[in-house]
């Protein structure tokens, strides 16, 4: 009973992410979900698995090149946002988690986007367009950082 | 054995064809991932792409790592500590959309026991070193900065400035 009590008052958070490098870095941020109830939602299956984190819900990966793919990967995206409950949405891309973070603030969740340490240029599109939605804009690269633009705090690398 | 990744997206048939040239005298066996549309290689095993847990152990299996500039391998190399090779895509060339793994490139070189290709032809020549070094597998010290600033912002909603 007691226990049932401390699970409903965790922070849920549900982080976002696509495969390869977006998911590399997720688990590098792991640390910062420390005791929270973390869902974690990948676009491959057996990523979840490998790196030990329990199930892990699967979204399709789309990007703005192929349009009806966004679609389907829109409502797939929603729907695990919705049975997630998240107080807080967090991704490090890249559409699939923009998404996330767009339903995720309709449902009043908190919004954390962590843009690529691969962009160290330029952000992303979808890191571009995450800072209209995210209410933590995050870049990894100190000289992207500005006052209208994205914070810097540090990087994985 | 070399392990070769150009990742999910886009082949890289510069670098698998490079590969598939040198390998003949290399005297190790050379496994690659080439991507869905990626052109098959003669001389080495290919696989277009992996289930997770099977690249994970060809990681583990593997002494060095020849890969594109995409920093998921770079960090996977990092953990498992192996060496890496890595041949930046050129937008130019169709490669990639943008230049940005030039860029990663240009960040990451010279970090231990990340090498760069900037070349294609420097990739025989850095496959026949035996003084590779091994990567390490901490990321750098700023990490704990942002670990501390989302942790905050996740249990208080309070952006840390």
């Amino acid at each position: 009973m007691a226990k049932d009590m401390d699970e409903r008052r965790l922070t849920r958070v549900l982080a976002v992410s696509s495969s390869g490098g977006h998911w590399e870095q997720l688990m590098l941020l792991r640390d910062s979900f420390q005791g929270c109830d973390v869902q974690y939602a990948a676009t491959m299956e057996g990523l979840g698995e490998r790196s030990g984190v329990g199930a892990t819900r699967i979204v399709p990966d789309f990007n703005a090149n192929k349009p009806m793919r966004v679609l389907t990967g829109l409502m797939a995206v929603a729907k695990v946002v919705r049975d997630a409950k998240p107080n807080v949405v967090i991704s490090t891309g890249a559409a699939p988690g923009l998404i996330a973070l767009l339903v995720g603030k309709m449902i009043g969740a908190r919004t954390i986007w962590i843009d690529s340490v691969a962009n160290s240029e330029r952000l992303s599109l979808s890191g571009r367009m995450a800072g209209r939605i995210a209410d933590l804009w995050v870049t990894q690269w100190e000289h992207l950082a500005n006052r209208n633009g994205p914070v810097y705090y540090g990087a994985v690398l | 054995m070399i392990l070769a990744t150009v990742g999910t997206q886009l082949p890289f048939d510069r670098l698998i064809g490079a590969l598939d040239e040198l390998a003949p005298k290399l005297g190790v066996k050379v496994v690659a991932q080439i991507g869905a549309q990626g052109r098959e290689p003669v001389n080495i095993e290919w696989r277009r792409t992996m289930e997770p847990r099977q690249f994970e152990a060809l990681f583990l299996e593997a002494s060095v790592i020849v890969a594109h500039a995409g920093i998921g391998t770079v960090l996977a190399a990092k953990r498992h500590r192996k060496p890496i090779i890595i041949v930046p895509r050129r937008a130019a060339q169709g490669e990639h959309r943008n230049d940005h793994q030039m860029a990663t490139a240009r960040q990451l070189g010279g970090s231990p026991g990340i090498y760069v290709a900037h070349d294609i032809d420097e990739l025989g020549g850095l496959l026949s070193r035996t003084d590779l070094e091994r990567p390490s597998p901490e990321a750098g010290r700023s990490i704990g900065a942002l670990h501390s600033a989302l942790r905050n912002f996740i249990q208080t909603g309070v952006a840390v400035s």
